[in-house]
Parts: C-alpha cells; sequence; structure tokens
C-alpha cells in the first residue's frame, strides 16, 4: 500500500523531497491522479501529492499572463480565463475519455508534464509554447525559478519549457507561469465529406499553406464512432466577417473536392472537443498510439501499418498527429517504430494499454544511444539520487552520488 | 576595456598554440584555418564592440564531421571554443577568450530543403535570418521571427539568443518556430532533435538549446516553421499627449481581444531623432508614439484597424493617420526601424539595453528612467515592443569623455535592475552574454544559478564551450553534484500523509 504525503506548500514540497533524498525512498507524483495510466508504472512506496497547492497567485487579463499553483484543476482554470474572454490557446486534451476516467479532471501541472495540447497546437503551439516561468523543487530538494512572467525572455536557460513533458521526474513544479490568449470571438468548421485518407490530408495540408489562418485541420476516415462516412475538417476561428472571408479562401482552394458544409459555432466547439480528446477511438480497451509524424506523411504512415494489421486511425494536426487504435489488441510497437522511418522520422508514443504492456514495452520513442546518454545526464543533474517518479519515461539506472 | 572580467587564460594551452594550429590544419584543410593576427582581427568583438579580446585561433568548418572531430580534439584536450554566427550579439556572446578556439558557422550557409506541404525549412545555421525568408518567399511564405539585424544574423545566431523581433507576440519567438536541430556536443558526438513533426520524443532538449547562448553545443543545421504570408498589413500612427494614455491605449487593444502583429512605442527623445532622420512625418508635439500594425485576411484587417482607432481616440490620441497604402505602412515603419542609426546621429556612442517589463509598468518605468537620467546626468531614448513588454533604452555617451562608458554602463545596469524590480527580466532578445552576466543574481537566487549551470553539466562537463558567458561565477561540475543530504528523522512533521 502506497503512501501519499499531501504539502500543501513549496517548503513543504522541498522538506519532503529532502526526507526522500536522505531516505533514498522513490516519489511517485500526483497532481489529481487523472494521468496515473500514462507512462511506465511507476514503483514507489510513497505518493507525492499535489493537490493541495492549489490556486490563482496572480492573473491580470490585460497582461495576458496566468500565474498559479500547479496542483489547480484544469477545469478551474480554464473557467477563469472564459470569464475574461481568454483561453489556453493550446487546447490542453482532456485524457480522460481515452482511459477510461472521468472527464474533466486533473491539474494545470498534469497538463505541463504531460505537454498536453489539441488541435490548435499546429497553430499555436503545444503547452510547452505558453509556459513563461516556473518555480519548482529539484531531487536535491532545492527550490528554484526559473524563466519570468512576461513573453520576451532570453535571461538564462529555458527550464521553464524543459519542465514541459518531463512528466515530474526531472523537478516537482507548483507554480507555473502561463501566457494565456483571447477567446476568438466566434469560430466555424469547414467540412469535407468522403474522401479518401490520401486526399483528406492532402487537402489539409493545403489548406494549412494558404491565408486562410486554420485553427484546426483534422481527417477522420470512414468508420469511426462519429458520423457517417469520411470527414475531413478545417476549423477558423475568429471574428465574424474574417471568418466568412477565410471561409471563402478555403471554398477558391478546395471547393473543386466537394460541396462543403459549413458547421457553425456550438457544432464546432463540439466536434473538435470530440477530436481533441480522441473520443471517436476510446471505447474498448485496445491499445491507443500516438503518433507524430511529418504531416504530409500521415496517410503513407497509416497505409503501410494498414498492409499489416488492422486500425483505426485519427488524423488531426493536418496529418502530423495520428491517434492509432490496433483493433486486434496487441501493440505492435517494433512495426509501428519501424514505419517512422520510412516517413522522414517521428516518434510514437502508448497512450493506452496495460500496467504490464506498459512496464514491457517502451512507452516513449527509445532514442539514439547519444541522445538517450544525455537525457539520462540531464535527468541525474535534477535528481541524482532517482527519487522523482523512477521509471516513468524510462527504466532509469540509479546512480552513486557523493553525499557530503 | 571595461570591469567585466572573462576566465583567465589557461598558459599551458597557450604554450601549446603551435601544436593546436598544426592539428586543426590537420581537421579542416586550406584555408579554415586562421592564426595571422591581422586576419583574426575581424573576429576580436561582436556587436558589443566595447569588449575585444583575439582569440587564440579561428577556425571555419566546413563540414559536420569537421566539427565533430574539432570538437573531440579541444575536448581531448582541455581547449575552449566559442562558437560564433555572423557576430551580431548585442550581448557580447560570441566575444573570444584568449585561450579558446573561435568556431566561425559562416561556411554553413547552404538551404537544404524546402518543404512547402510540411511547411519547413531545412537550413545550414550560417543562413541569414531574412535568407530564410528569400528562399520560401516565391510562394508567399516565410519565416516569422524578424530581429532587426535580420539581413545580417545567421540562424544559428537566432537559436543561441531565441532571438524575437516586432512580431513575437502574434507569431512567437524562435524556440516557437524551431522544429528539429542537428548539433554537435563538445565531446564530438552528433545528435538530432525534432525534425518534421511536432514535439519531442523525450526531454525537451531544443527549449534547452534556444537560447543557450553557445554554452551547450554547436549547431550544425536547423529545421524551422515557415507560414503563409498574411494577405494584407495595415498600420495605424498614433501620437499621444503622454506615456500612460499610450500605455492605457496598448493595454485596451489587448483587453479588446485584438493581437496586432506588430506594436511599437517610441517615446520623445527617440521620435525626434527618428523624424530628423527619415522625415517619416511622425508628428513633434506627442510625448508617445505607437505603430500598431493588423495583419491578416483583408476584411479583418479592415475592421480591426476601425476598433484600434476607436480605443485609440477614448485614450487621448491627438494624431491618428492609418495606412492606405503598402508605401504608406512602410514610412510608418522606416521611422521605427531606423530608431538605432537616428540615435546614433544625435550622440557619439549609444549603449542599447534590452529588459522586459510588464507591459502596465511602462509609465513608472519611463517616469524612473527620467529620474535615473538626471542621476546619471545622460540621455536615454527609448523605444518599446509595447506589445511584449520588451523595451530598448538607448542610452546616449561619448566614449572619448573620459568615465562616460562606465557612467552609460552603470545607468544600464540601473535600468535593468528596475526592470526586474517591477517585474520583469535582465534580457528580452539580446541575451546575458557578457554584458549582464553580472546582473544574474539581481533577478535569480545562488540556487536557481546553480540549478542552471547543472544543465551545463549535462551538457559539457569541463565548462569548455563558451566559458565567461551567462553565468558570474563558475562553479565546477563536481562541486555542484555534491549533495548535503539531512539524515535523521522526518524532517515534516506537518504534512499531512494519508
Amino acid at each position: 500500500m502506497q503512501e501519499t504525503l499531501r504539502p500543501r506548500t513549496v517548503e513543504e514540497v522541498r522538506s519532503a523531497i529532502e526526507w526522500a533524498v536522505a531516505s533514498e525512498t522513490p516519489l511517485a507524483l500526483r497532481g489529481h491522479g487523472s494521468k496515473e495510466a500514462y507512462g511506465r508504472p511507476v514503483r514507489a512506496t510513497h505518493a507525492l501529492e499535489l493537490s493541495g497547492l492549489s490556486g490563482i497567485i496572480d492573473y491580470e487579463p490585460a497582461e495576458l499572463v496566468l500565474t498559479l499553483r500547479t496542483g489547480t484543476p484544469i477545469a478551474e482554470v480554464e473557467a477563469l480565463v472564459a470569464q475574461n474572454g481568454q483561453e489556453l490557446s493550446f487546447e490542453p486534451m482532456d485524457l480522460g475519455p481515452l482511459l477510461g476516467l472521468t472527464e474533466g479532471a486533473g491539474s494545470i501541472g498534469g497538463v505541463i508534464a504531460a505537454n498536453l495540447s489539441g488541435p490548435r497546437r499546429i497553430k499555436a503551439g503545444a503547452a510547452r509554447d505558453h509556459i513563461l516561468g516556473c518555480e519548482a523543487v529539484s531531487g536535491r530538494a532545492e527550490i528554484f525559478r526559473a524563466g519570468g512572467k512576461v513573453v520576451k525572455n532570453v535571461t538564462g536557460y529555458d527550464l521553464p519549457r524543459a519542465l514541459c513533458g518531463s512528466f515530474g521526474t526531472l523537478a516537482v513544479a507548483t507554480e507555473v507561469t502561463l501566457k494565456v490568449n483571447p477567446k476568438p470571438e466566434s469560430s466555424a468548421t469547414f467540412c469535407l465529406r468522403g474522401l479518401g485518407e490520401a486526399q483528406g490530408i492532402a487537402a489539409l495540408c493545403e489548406a494549412m499553406g494558404s491565408s486562410a489562418e486554420v485553427s484546426g485541420a483534422a481527417h477522420l476516415p470512414d468508420g469511426l464512432e462519429i458520423g457517417e462516412g469520411a470527414l475531413t475538417l478545417l476549423r477558423l476561428e475568429g471574428f465574424p466577417t474574417s471568418i466568412d472571408y477565410r471561409f471563402d479562401i478555403l471554398l477558391k482552394r478546395l471547393g473543386h473536392l466537394g460541396t462543403p458544409e459549413r458547421l457553425g459555432s456550438d457544432a464546432t466547439a463540439q466536434v473538435w472537443r470530440r477530436i481533441r480528446d480522441c473520443q471517436p477511438l476510446a471505447s474498448g480497451e485496445a491499445p491507443v498510439w500516438k503518433i507524430s509524424v511529418p504531416p504530409a506523411s500521415g496517410a503513407a504512415y497509416v497505409a503501410a501499418l494498414r498492409n499489416r494489421f488492422d486500425v483505426k486511425v485519427i488524423h488531426d494536426w493536418s496529418g502530423g498527429l495520428i491517434w492509432l487504435r490496433c483493433e486486434d489488441g496487441r501493440h505492435h510497437a517494433d512495426e509501428i517504430r519501424a514505419a517512422l522511418a520510412a516517413v522522414g522520422g517521428g516518434h510514437a508514443t502508448l497512450v493506452r494499454a496495460s500496467a504490464a504492456e506498459r512496464r514491457d514495452v517502451p512507452v516513449f520513442q527509445p532514442q539514439p544511444a547519444a541522445l538517450a546518454a544525455l537525457s539520462a545526464r540531464l535527468k541525474h543533474q535534477f535528481d541524482p539520487v532517482g527519487i522523482l517518479n523512477p521509471g516513468r519515461m524510462v527504466a532509469d539506472v540509479p546512480a552513486k552520488v557523493e553525499k557530503a | 576595456m571595461t570591469a567585466i572580467a572573462m576566465p583567465a587564460p589557461d598558459a599551458s594551452v597557450l604554450a601549446r598554440r603551435r601544436e593546436i594550429v598544426a592539428t586543426l590544419r590537420e581537421i579542416v584543410p586550406g584555408e579554415g584555418v586562421i592564426d595571422d593576427e591581422t586576419e583574426m582581427r575581424p573576429y576580436e568583438t561582436d556587436a558589443l564592440t566595447a569588449y575585444r579580446q583575439m582569440p587564440l585561433i579561428v577556425v571555419l568548418p566546413e563540414t559536420v564531421e569537421q566539427v565533430s572531430q574539432v570538437l573531440r580534439y579541444c575536448h581531448e584536450n582541455g581547449i575552449k571554443v566559442v562558437p560564433r554566427g555572423a557576430g551580431t550579439s548585442l550581448s557580447g556572446g560570441a566575444l573570444p577568450l584568449a585561450d579558446g578556439v573561435l568556431m566561425s558557422m559562416m561556411k554553413f550557409n547552404q538551404v537544404l530543403d524546402i518543404d512547402f506541404a510540411n511547411r519547413t525549412a531545412t537550413v545550414q545555421p550560417g543562413v541569414t535570418n531574412l535568407g530564410v525568408t528569400r528562399a520560401v518567399e516565391h510562394e508567399g511564405f516565410y519565416y516569422a521571427p524578424d530581429p532587426s539585424s535580420q539581413i545580417a544574423c545567421s540562424v544559428g545566431g537566432n537559436i543561441a539568443e531565441n532571438s524575437g523581433g516586432v512580431h513575437c507576440l502574434k507569431y512567437g519567438l524562435t524556440t516557437n518556430n524551431v522544429l528539429g536541430l542537428e548539433m554537435v556536443l563538445i565531446t564530438g558526438e552528433v545528435i538530432r532533435l525534432g525534425g518534421k513533426h511536432l514535439d519531442s520524443e523525450g526531454y525537451d532538449l531544443l527549449a534547452l538549446m534556444t537560447g543557450s547562448e553557445g554554452l551547450l553545443g554547436v549547431v550544425t543545421e536547423v529545421t524551422l516553421r515557415i507560414l503563409q504570408k498574411p494577405e494584407t498589413a495595415r498600420a495605424l500612427l498614433v501620437g499621444f499627449p503622454t506615456s500612460e494614455d499610450g500605455g492605457r491605449c496598448v493595454a485596451e487593444i489587448i483587453a479588446a481581444g485584438i493581437i496586432p502583429g506588430g506594436m511599437e512605442m517610441m517615446d520623445k527623445l527617440a521620435i525626434d531623432a527618428a523624424e530628423a532622420f527619415v522625415n517619416a512625418g511622425y508628428p513633434l508635439d506627442v510625448e508617445a508614439l505607437l505603430i500598431v500594425e493588423l495583419d491578416g485576411p483583408e476584411a479583418e484587417v479592415n475592421d480591426l484597424i476601425d476598433r484600434v482607432e476607436a480605443i485609440a481616440l477614448k485614450n487621448a490620441a491627438s494624431h491618428i493617420r492609418i495606412s492606405t497604402s503598402e508605401e504608406e505602412r512602410m514610412v510608418f515603419w522606416a521611422g521605427r526601424k531606423a530608431a538605432f542609426p537616428a540615435v546614433g546621429r544625435i550622440s557619439p556612442d549609444y549603449l542599447c539595453m534590452d529588459g522586459t517589463i510588464p507591459r502596465k509598468e511602462l509609465p513608472k518605468v519611463l517616469a524612473r528612467m527620467r529620474e535615473l537620467s538626471d542621476k546619471h546626468g545622460l540621455r536615454v531614448a527609448n523605444v518599446f515592443h509595447a506589445g511584449d513588454g520588451n523595451l530598448h533604452p538607448l542610452i546616449l555617451y561619448d566614449a572619448n569623455l573620459p568615465g562616460e562608458l562606465e557612467a552609460a554602463e552603470a545607468f544600464g545596469a540601473d535600468i535593468l535592475r528596475l526592470c526586474v524590480e517591477v517585474g520583469g527580466v535582465l534580457t528580452g532578445e539580446h541575451g546575458v552574454g557578457i554584458e549582464k552576466r553580472d546582473l544574474m543574481p539581481e533577478m535569480f537566487s545562488e540556487d536557481d544559478l546553480k540549478q542552471q549551470q547543472r544543465v551545463k553539466c549535462a551538457f559539457d562537463e569541463k565548462h569548455l564551450l563558451n566559458p565567461g558567458k551567462v553565468f558570474p561565477v563558475l562553479h565546477r561540475c563536481a562541486e555542484l553534484g555534491r549533495m548535503h543530504v539531512h539524515k535523521g528523522k522526518l524532517p515534516f512533521p506537518d504534512i499531512p500523509r494519508f
């Protein structure tokens, strides 16, 4: 049985880590526990839960900057910025549906630790593109600050950004400053039906290369639990006059592929939320992969796999993000990763799988030796004893440390 | 030479110079190794010209293999290396070391791949920032970050400094526009980060490399995101009776949900100098001048121009002009873009500072800066990236007058302390380099700086790459790695446990 420590202040976090260092006790880090089934299983007798570090520290809408404690529920954050006509424009996805958990759970710290984003990532960037600063406690039990509270800042190494996607293996972030943006006044979706995968993704790439300022570009092949037939979807957001104008730009570029439907703001919000959260692939328990490839290669990549086993996919990010479910229930890790080379590289992450599979199959893309060694050295510099989420990303080798 | 001290040269390395030259010539044949004093002279400084230092040797590799071999040799033999791009750093980031090899990357000047379907450009690091846009503009694309040195500055240097420009509020900094890198570690190992796909597969080392000021590795290839050029761009030129009015106008534009492509402010002295230089038609009876550029689809831009005009009028604007042609828009910008040389005409020398502040603090910071100007007896002109809070005070001085450079530096340090005091940072886009190195403790605690240096230790344990930059005190990695462990009773009896 895991014992849970619930610090309420950064000083309590520091003191918990100090104890863990002294007693060489590995800690499993947790916000609200919504992503525990994402990543390799952590073997730890103790959990460090950060839900007690909650609350907004500073929010000035006119500065487009939000500083908050990392245990703050993501739902609370999104509601707060929405009240002020703003949003987190990286559109963090909710892993709840895919992992069979409650929707809307999780903390902002979890979003940062997993570098979650959504369909708008192709235009606005990921979580890592919106972090400006942080306060954190390293695995050396030292509190450090990095970055700042302004957008433009090159004072020192960009540690806040490096903590994004590090799954709590480098440091425990206790406070972050994020860039927020105005929420678009309205939105619409340009929707084409019945295109094949290659044709659909080519249309997405063409739209992304136009001046239509597309903020979501997805292709949903036939046979998914969403509507009838294949859907090719392009989202437009902004001022209403601008959306009409840009819809016409898309019509001129893509009208030859069929007569588009236009979804209004409500339908747009609904469909893109489903895509964001990978809902069309959420049912069942078959393994689900998140695969990042050069966008224009999305169709070729999936076609190569379809020849070998049965898959269902969603193409987001103009083809650059593939959510892939293995219909036979097997993980196919080797084939999925081997196929990346033929399309010019990329990486595949096993997002949904049993704990045994996540222990035995590399969840994150294995790295070439020199890069893996550099990453291990970085981990060691932040967490020399290996107490922060050991094994969450890669199977750690505990290092010997000189203790004074 | 002023007060900022560089690490003492290693006498044993100086004594081996001839042998080092010979070895480097074996690795980089032909004219790629320079040891002649006259030929090395152009490398003794970058754009922070108050500091000069002749390097031990200059090497200009042409292949990744040569970069790798040079670095491996230097690593094995304890020789320092200073990487250099186009040498446009305003913070002394490429200042050579007397006992260090200066590695110029300017022979890496090829555009390797343009991929419009994936919207990427892959280039060598010596390609200029503007060169990227030149390579893709025939299809209507461009590369968004546009530092004012974009004609000359290299992409590799942009990575090192995380360069910005006037468009970063809307389009991001270099770090938001880099997709992949090939780089060589000091050990000679070649690694690749990212590519044409999005997000990193492990730790975000791209984030650490971008803005690392040449301390972590030598970049040999860069994959950048390119964007379709906005269909239209129009600008408003707005004059205000006080900087408070201008600051309030900026805040209200943002609060209205408008993110302009560019939003620049100038103070009275900068306006006067720019107008005298380029005759852009700037009003001379205002205290603050704001240029707001809106870009995007035509229908949107026209709509937003009206909205911004209404906000400006509400905030006491005394003068408004709206560009009706591309020519007129360029004239609006001509004064702003020439602000630095314009200030150069009214003063023998100037020091360009680079702090960032929360936007709302602008009036307070300008008022305090006027007090500091009186205190130091030097004039200051201000240009301000109002959208992102990045302030460029230009301190006017005369290097020929004894003590004036020192006074200007002291004034500059006071300004940067002020930026930190109001919640800002020491440098927005010029980098720490040597210029702001000794001010780092104003913003960071010792623990903050030690954790940053531990990142350096993961990449370059012997401190051979560009030492003496960024960090005021160099700690040995062994010392940084030591842990002070408090044994005994659990030190957190109050933490709730379940």
